[in-house]
């Protein structure tokens, strides 16, 4: 399907209330509008569950459920076992948060994708709990602002890096697990008409900006994400059948402090900390593309350990 | 036929019997025989339901909410534990009515760890909008699941409902078990065939975010439709026993109370014990009787009433502890009975899987019949307990 081609009709519609820039907003109104009529949703708890059904008003056209939290991997499958004992063909998508699905929803998406149910897990990773006011997830990245963990005297911002979810997922062995971005349409519509198209346990992990959250603004959502895969910050490449496929390359490696700059989260990050992010990014980068990231940027030897490796986690373990 | 089975055999025939079309299940004792049972139906192809072997307990009632949300009956079972690890799913449940059939096979509640009887798992579930009924044997075991599909899914209720049975004591117990012919199950049960599901033809919102203004309404509906059950439980009782043969009484049972001058409140297995002790001290001339709570919500406080005004005294048996004083079914029955002027004692006993014997039940009534002379009796006693006194 070609972005002109995307249906007009709107099946996630106008008049939600989320913050104007909702990179979730926006990659839910896209996700639905390619799926079309015969889907069911299910959405925990988070931002989306308010900005989409307020009672008395609903902004989804397909059928909708809502009970908890963390058990978003447990209700598609459920909901996908009625469907199929009755003979209906609807494909189940849930849409959990970074929240509901690294942290607290980690163990019910695995039952799921390892039964290997025939659902569409969505995460929409803004990384934080943004619906209970910006508290940090297992997704938040090395440095930022939330407010469990404040910039103070001591000590600024989150002290870990974001943890590796898409090979926690990809090592279920599942058939389809992609990264995406609201800021790479084509890509983005590709993969998603592709998870379509399949049968079985698929993830898809979208790169979902938050205004507040990211205190950022509201006009560069689009940017936002474009910059941090051009930074190497978000990856677009996908898993099936084991194998792992880059989909898009950027020409050349920005560096992270450009996209650290675009937000508030990350403006009090010192040198240091930013030295720390940028290491991290150019093993990640040279575990994704094979190459050691751009002259300039990727000057200091990234670490020998894993990636996650940094003076903080020699102190831990002693190293 | 006859069948000597089980409690949970009984039970996972009954969910057969109903035809049940999703069962996600997660293994505890003493529970884990009937979803053990129903798998074995399943891969035997006797069973044509979706069996789902979950990852937890939350995630049963996770998937069983969304299974029913999507149209299809829907059965699974616990106990003590793997309840607790659901509760918040429990509360989940009811509001959206969503008529779930979840067999609890009563076992104590961490800590101390114990695997044998006690109610605290499923009356820790009180508030939570789901229907409770406690069974006396194995053929009430089976006859309640078919039974709470028929009250659950009546249009004026659309609850979920927790037929409950005494671990171990039932669970794990042969009896004789008249096991009904399908087709007399399929007559007296219709496929479900709810008004408002998931269905994409007509898309409904199932599990809005509720502001304060419409809030109350709804909590009001779930109440509404609790106490709608009632008429509902009385009337699915006596249609199953045109059908069946089989007459439970509905929202309780009666036990020699004719002429009877006192009574015991009795719940779950302790009955057919109290039973016997009630003949053998009516030959002895003592007008006893028993009043067997079935089910627990709806709580039937005018029933109560009705059935023991004129007494000189009610012992009421609990075997879970509320730590207020007494067991959880003593402060209902107080409150129902408010404005009565008998006493009214409460039998802690049974807690945690102990004997409950024909002495002890023997013991019950005297203290009771004792409290009716106007004797000083405490008013809540700790039967057998080590260092308590009567
Ligand atoms: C069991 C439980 N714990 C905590 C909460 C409170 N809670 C509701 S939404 C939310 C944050 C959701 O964060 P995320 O999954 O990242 O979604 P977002 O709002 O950021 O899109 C939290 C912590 C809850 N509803 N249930
Ligand atoms: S707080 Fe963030 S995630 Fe929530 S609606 Fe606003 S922009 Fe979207
Ligand atoms: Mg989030």
């Amino acid at each position: 399907m070609k972005l002109k081609d995307l249906p007009d009709e709107n099946l996630f519609t106008q008049g939600h209330t989320a913050c104007p820039g909702c990179g979730a907003a926006m990659s839910i109104r896209n996700t639905i509008r390619i799926f079309g009529k015969d889907t069911a949703v299910y959405v925990p708890a988070s931002c989306a569950v308010v900005f989409g059904t307020t009672f008395p008003l609903a902004a989804w056209k397909v059928p909708f459920f809502h009970t908890a939290f963390e058990n978003t991997g447990a209700s598609i499958a459920g909901m996908k076992a009625a469907y199929e004992v009755k003979g209906k063909d609807v494909t189940v998508i849930g849409f959990a948060g970074d929240g509901g699905t690294y942290d607290i929803g980690l163990q019910s998406m695995s039952g799921a994708a390892e039964r290997n149910d025939d659902v569409l897990y969505i995460c929409l990773d803004n990384e934080a709990y943004m619906n209970t006011g910006i508290q940090r997830s297992g997704g938040t990245p090395f440095g930022a602002w939330t407010t469990t963990t404040p910039v103070g005297k001591k000590t600024q911002g989150n002290r870990t890096f974001k943890k590796n979810l898409a090979e926690i997922v990809a090592a279920h062995d599942i058939p389809y697990f992609a990264t995406l971005s609201i800021g790479h349409p084509v890509d983005f519509i590709r993969k998603v008409e592709k998870a379509k198209s399949m049968k079985g346990f698929r993830f898809l992990h979208m790169f979902t900006p938050c205004i507040p959250g990211w205190k950022m603004d509201p006009a560069k959502t689009v940017e936002v994400t474009k910059l941090a895969v051009e930074s190497g910050m978000w990856t677009l490449f996908e898993i099936e059948n084991g194998e792992k496929k880059i989909t898009y390359k950027p020409q050349k490696m920005k560096r992270v402090k450009d996209y650290l700059m675009m937000q508030g989260r990350f403006r009090h990050m010192s040198e240091e900390d930013i030295k720390k992010l940028q290491m991290w990014v150019c093993h990640k980068w040279n575990l994704n593309y094979n190459e050691k990231g751009a002259p300039g940027v990727c000057e200091i030897e990234p670490p020998e350990e894993h990636h996650g490796v940094t003076e903080e986690h020699r102190e831990m373990h002693g190293l | 036929m006859k069948h000597v089975i089980t409690g949970d055999h009984a039970v996972a025939i009954g969910a057969k019997l109903c035809r049940v079309e999703v069962v996600p299940a997660y293994p505890i004792t003493p529970q884990t025989l009937i979803i053990e049972h129903i798998a074995e139906f399943v891969n035997d192809g006797e069973m044509n339901a979706k069996f789902m072997t979950m990852e937890s307990e939350h995630s049963v009632m996770s998937a069983a909410a969304g299974a029913s949300a999507a149209g299809a009956r829907v059965f699974t079972a616990t106990s003590s534990q793997g309840l607790a690890f659901m509760h918040e799913m429990v509360y989940a449940t009811a509001p959206l009515r969503l008529p779930v059939v979840m067999v609890n096979v009563n076992r104590s509640l961490s800590s101390p760890p114990g695997i044998w009887v006690e109610y605290n798992d499923s009356m820790g579930e009180r508030d939570s909008g789901w229907l409770q009924v406690y069974v006396e044997d194995n053929q009430e075991a089976l006859d309640m699941v078919i039974q709470s599909y028929r009250i659950a899914e009546d249009k004026r209720v659309l609850l979920p409902i927790m037929p409950c049975l005494d671990g171990f004591v039932l669970s794990h117990t042969v009896e004789p078990v008249d096991v009904p012919d399908e087709s007399l199950v399929d007559s007296f049960l219709s496929p479900y065939e709810p008004d408002v599901y998931l269905n994409p033809e007509q898309p409904a919102v199932i599990g809005m975010l509720m502001p304060p203004q419409y809030f109350m309404e709804m909590r009001r509906q779930t109440a509404g439709a609790v106490e709608a059950a009632k008429e509902v439980v009385v009337e699915v009782n006596r249609e199953f026993a045109k059908v069946f043969g089989r007459d439970y009484g509905g929202l309780i049972d009666t036990y020699r109370m004719e002429d009877a001058q006192i009574a015991l409140i009795t719940i779950g297995t302790v009955t057919s014990t109290a039973r016997k002790v009630v003949d053998d001290m009516r030959n002895e001339g003592k007008k006893v009787g028993i009043v067997k709570l079935r089910f627990f919500r709806p709580f039937p406080a005018e029933e109560l009433r009705a059935a023991l005004s004129g007494m000189g005294a009610v012992g009421v048996i609990d075997r879970s502890i509320s730590y207020n004083g007494g067991g959880p079914i003593f402060s209902e029955v107080r409150s129902a009975l408010y404005g009565m002027t008998m006493p009214v004692i409460n039998h802690l006993a049974g807690i945690g899987g102990r004997d409950v014997t024909e002495n002890l039940i023997m013991t019950m009534f005297e203290l009771t019949l004792e409290a009716a002379k106007g004797g000083k009796v405490k008013e809540v006693i700790w039967h057998e307990t080590r260092g308590e006194t009567l």
